[in-house]
């Protein structure tokens, strides 16, 4: 199995380097074509000759695409083998710092999500290849775009696989870093300029926050691999602040409100297909981090941890459904409803460890399998919902919902598709997102086990708040389909969408759908493999999630709570069966006939006439209006009489959320303030700093003596 | 036999679901002085229209189409979970309240979504109101069903209905207000008066009214069918949960008999309190709703709180 993640790691590795040819490709063509003569290989050398540049172009992405492809083959292959077999392979590299080699471990938490990665990635590398097309004219450089991914899924599947603190922070960076140029990509917008900064900074913080957090454990632990750091025990002072570092570090990445300002601007301006492996894994990877630190690292989870786990992750759903849906550019909205999952996942986690810190490690074991269960689905829904995305900005050209509109006629199986993730991600049953929300709900139900009557009466407030998001968020994507697949087209890009040329740009996200359909129709199967990290994490199974049989999902008890995935799937089908034969096909069916919509007689409807994006999202942006920033304009050229209606209006509204003025920019000004201070001492003379040295040094030589 | 049961159980509620709603005509017309249409008006409606021959807007897509059938479909399916005349029956234990829940939502999903089809203001406004409403309502209606589920420690229908028989006729605080959050949310949910109003044809102020605005002849009755079992299911939730006595526990002709009764007096009796409701108070400005929600939200989240202060041992 680590073979396998070997081949995964060298695959994604490999995709970032063929990818480099591309930049002389004249010169690594020649070179291509003298090493296949070399080798003998005749035939592939005369055909190289003959190939086009456009061609060869075309080969490369192919090959870079195709080597990512076999990656996340390999790692989904590796990780399903040490989720289901449930061995623990250890092993090291002989790399990285001489008294440190690099310790690598596979065990089930890091086979789901190395299975997660490799989902999204094979995903990513059928859609890839015909989505890159366009980047050829536009004269952005391949090079850099498949190098990065390349390395960026590289890191990913490091990050999961390390064993030691130093691999991880390496592999971590090298996630980051790489990240950043994607995000960096079009970089010839200066909005997109400072939104790759903007990513990047916090990424250093976070860094550095996961640093101190390994840091504060591996001070009382003898070295930094995470077996040493596993055995650590910790008084409970320290561990409260290595678990605070951690939240924030991870917390970061992952894009917890209010620590998430990056994602919103960064999602929405990298490639789409990068978007789907940002949003999808890369902020999995975080959850993946904050599991491993907290619960396999420190250990003895405290309560109070859960509870502060709770708020944030609540706050996150909650605010997150609600900016997502007051947001226009679809990639933004998408970005904003990753906050809020990443904040379903964390509520979950943290009635876990509310549970197992009250010693009901029986109940915690429950919130665990729903977080790691929203983990899958998210990583499934968001990645497609990103390549239809992708999918509807190539061939409409354009990401914002107010120009968009009637697509459904224009891309009739991407919609489809697209519907499918809408209908998933708004926790809708038969699919899956509705399974895990379900679970979230019936561990937050467990609160009578529970003595302290404050946590008693907090757990369901947070709960009713889930069911708000679960709401919200179904507005937001009712928005999304409504207004944008729906309708009439706002656009002319819009009126003349087609359907994408390249197969893999239908059959990429198609697998995602229809994974959305299996993980919500066979939840038993899904709980069955993830109660295998739980066992390994937390010492504890789920005792029943699947003692009916596998068409009967019961988490605690069958007397306490019981759904039937795979029989509600066959009553729609079986419903959807009986409509087709008997009411659209029997031959006295009464047949409709068409006619111009009802337009109050008035004639004329126009495509401006429709509610737009903006309209749709005002009920909900005026009952709420505290958490938004809201600034409106409004111009009216008058007509010369205060009586007669305006000749024209101008209408202008931005929504923002209110951390970035209300902490971000205090935050920033601060620093700043802070750095003139410090640069007081900084004189730029020489002698100053030797100065500075040599006082520096007898002081610590009279700390040391 | 007992999925037999099911089926026939089921076709009995969806076949009553539109005398239910005519009662309530009945009683509404009755308060105010008018002349009530027949008990059977609705069923000659659904006839009608469903002979009608329908028009389709030549800019509609399959969404369009396929909603009413996806409406209906979540309709039947709730009913066919929730204990109408007898409990445990079979499919009570596939979906427990929170699937319910799941149902509703599907349905709203794929009405407003044939709302704004069309591209017509009107559809487009009913769905932007219809989710504001589920936004608000949602939140308030969980806290009820969580009120419920902490006392009867289940979320099963069947379950809490046997633990509140079992727990026989006693006042709970928390349950007075969990029932008037229900029952707010209810209101709300089934598009009554004072959130929306079904007799209404003024376009500015209705919901419901102004997404089904395109749909006629068959498409038409599944809707309008749909939201009659809609408001039937909340009618013999809030029966059956708060007042369970009489419904049957066994599948023998005799206790079915007395459950149907039990069960066909508890509904005329709720179907008389509803509209003497709709006849006492005008409908709401629409950005009001979040104050009558809110409340709504409040009750249940007192009901949880007196039954976490009050009620634990």
């Amino acid at each position: 199995m680590m073979f396998l993640s070997y081949v995964g790691l060298v695959a994604a590795l490999l995709s970032g380097a063929i990818s480099l040819v591309m930049i002389t490709p004249e010169r690594s063509k020649r070179l291509l074509i003298g090493l296949a003569e070399r080798l003998t290989f005749q035939s592939a050398a005369e055909g190289l000759a003959r190939q086009k540049d456009d061609r060869f172009h075309r080969s490369v992405e192919y090959a870079a695409f195709g080597l990512l492809g076999l990656s996340g083959i390999a790692v989904l292959a590796s990780g399903l083998g040490a989720l289901l077999s449930e061995q623990v392979v250890t092993d090291q590299l002989p790399f990285g710092l001489p008294w440190l080699a690099w310790h690598l471990r596979l065990d089930a938490l890091s086979g789901l999500f190395l299975a997660v990665i490799g989902v999204a990635v094979i995903a990513v590398s059928l859609y890839g290849p015909g989505y890159v097309r366009k980047f050829r004219r536009s004269g952005h450089s391949f090079p850099v775009l498949g190098f990065c991914t390349g390395w960026f899924v590289a890191g990913m599947e490091l990050v999961v696989l390390a064993d030691d603190a130093f691999l991880f922070m390496i592999a971590w960076e090298l996630m980051s870093v790489a990240s950043y140029f994607l995000v960096a990509f079009h970089h010839e917008h200066a909005a997109n300029r400072r939104a790759s900064f903007l990513y990047l900074l916090m990424a250093v913080v976070g860094a550095i926050h996961l640093i101190l957090a390994f840091g504060v454990v591996a001070a009382f632990a003898p070295n930094f691999t995470f077996e040493a750091l596993r055995g650590t025990p910790l008084s409970p002072f320290w561990a409260t602040i290595a678990f605070s570092l951690a939240l924030v570090g991870f917390g970061m990445k992952a894009g917890l409100v209010p620590l998430h300002a990056w994602l919103p601007a960064a999602h929405p301006v990298a490639p789409s297909h990068i978007s789907a492996l940002m949003s999808g894994v890369m902020l999995k990877v975080a959850v993946y981090g904050f599991i491993r630190f907290v619960f396999d690292l420190l250990g003895d989870v405290h309560w109070g941890w859960g509870m502060s786990t709770l708020a944030l992750g609540t706050g996150s759903a909650a605010l997150g459904a609600l900016y997502a849906l007051q947001q226009n550019n679809l990639k933004r909205l998408l970005a904003y409803s990753s906050i809020e999952n990443i904040g379903i996942i964390f509520m979950a986690l943290g009635l876990s460890m509310i549970f197992s810190g009250n010693g009901h490690g029986d109940l915690g074991v429950i919130g665990f399998i729903a977080a790691l269960y929203h983990v899958v689905n998210h990583a499934v829904f968001k990645s497609l919902l990103f390549l239809g995305t992708g999918t509807v900005l190539q061939q409409a050209h354009e990401d914002n919902l107010e120009h968009l509109g009637g697509l459904v006629k224009r891309l009739p199986r991407t919609s489809v598709i697209f519907l499918v993730g809408c209908v998933a991600i708004s926790g809708l049953p038969p699919m899956n997102g509705f399974v895990s929300e379900w679970l979230t709900f019936q561990t937050a139900l467990q609160v009578s086990a529970i003595d302290s009557g404050v946590v008693r009466s907090m757990i369901p407030v947070a709960a009713a708040l889930l069911a708000f998001t679960g709401a919200v968020a179904a507005a937001a994507f009712v928005k999304v389909y409504g207004v944008g697949f729906l309708g009439q087209p706002r656009s002319r890009h819009a009126a003349h969408a087609r359907e994408a040329l390249h197969p893999g740009m239908l059959l990429g996200p198609a697998f995602l759908a229809m994974l959305c359909v299996v993980l919500g129709v066979f939840p038993t199967w899904v709980i069955e493999a993830l109660d295998n990290v739980s066992e390994q994490l937390m010492a504890v199974k789920l005792p029943g999630a699947s003692a009916h049989g596998w068409l009967w999902l019961t988490p605690v008890s069958r007397s306490v709570a019981s759904y039937s995935g795979p029989l509600v799937f066959l009553a729609f089908a079986l419903a959807g069966w009986v409509i087709y034969r008997l009411l659209l096909t029997s031959p006295d069916a009464v047949r409709a006939r068409r006619g111009p919509r009802w337009d109050c007689g008035f004639g004329g409807l126009s495509p401006r006439m429709q509610y737009t994006s903006t309209a749709f999202s005002q009920p909900l942006r005026r009952v709420f209006h505290p958490v938004f920033e809201l600034s409106e304009r409004v111009d009216a050229e008058p007509r010369g009489h205060k009586l007669l209606t305006p000749a024209a209006l101008d209408y202008q509204l931005e929504v923002s959320d209110r951390s970035w003025r209300h902490a971000y920019q205090p935050l920033a000004g601060w620093i700043e303030a802070a750095a003139r201070q410090v640069g007081r001492i900084q004189t730029g003379n020489i002698r100053t700093y030797i100065a500075y040295s040599f006082f520096t040094l007898l002081l610590l030589l009279g700390v040391v003596s | 036999m007992a999925w037999l049961l099911v089926f026939v159980e089921t076709a009995l509620f969806i076949a009553l679901a539109p005398l239910f709603a005519g009662w309530v005509k009945w009683v509404k017309c009755w308060l105010q002085n008018r002349r009530p249409p027949s008990l059977l008006q609705p069923y000659r409606d659904l006839a009608k229209l469903f002979r009608k021959r329908p028009v389709i807007a030549d800019q509609a897509s399959w969404v369009f189409e396929a909603a009413p059938y996806i409406v209906f479909a979540t309709a039947v399916f709730s009913a066919g979970i929730v204990p109408f005349v007898a409990a445990h029956m079979p499919t009570a234990k596939i979906a427990d309240l929170i699937v319910l829940v799941g149902f509703f939502a599907l349905g709203r999903f794929f009405l407003t979504l044939a709302g704004m089809d069309l591209g017509t203001a009107f559809g487009g406004m009913g769905s932007s109101r219809e989710m504001m409403i589920a936004s608000l309502a949602e939140p308030a209606m969980l806290m009820a069903i969580f009120t419920l589920a902490m006392s009867a420690s289940t979320t099963n229908v069947s379950q809490a209905i046997d633990w509140v028989q079992q727990s026989g006729l006693v006042l709970r605080p928390s349950f007075a207000f969990a029932l008037a959050g229900l029952i707010m949310v209810a209101v709300a949910e089934t598009g009554r008066i004072p959130i929306d109003n079904p007799a209404t044809h003024l376009e500015l102020t209705m919901v419901h009214e102004a997404m089904v605005l395109e749909y006629s002849g068959k498409y038409l009755a599944l809707m309008e069918w749909a939201s009659q079992i809609k408001l039937m299911l909340y009618g013999v939730l809030i029966a059956n949960i708060f007042f369970p006595w009489g419904i049957a526990h066994d599948f023998s002709p005799d206790t079915l008999g007395r459950g149907f009764v039990a069960i066909a007096a508890k509904l005329a009796l709720l179907g008389a309190v509803l509209p003497t409701g709709e006849t006492l108070f005008a409908k709401m400005r629409v950005f009001r709703y979040q104050e009558f929600l809110g409340f709504a939200y409040l009750l249940s989240l007192l009901g949880m709180l007196s039954h976490v202060i009050l009620e634990v041992n």
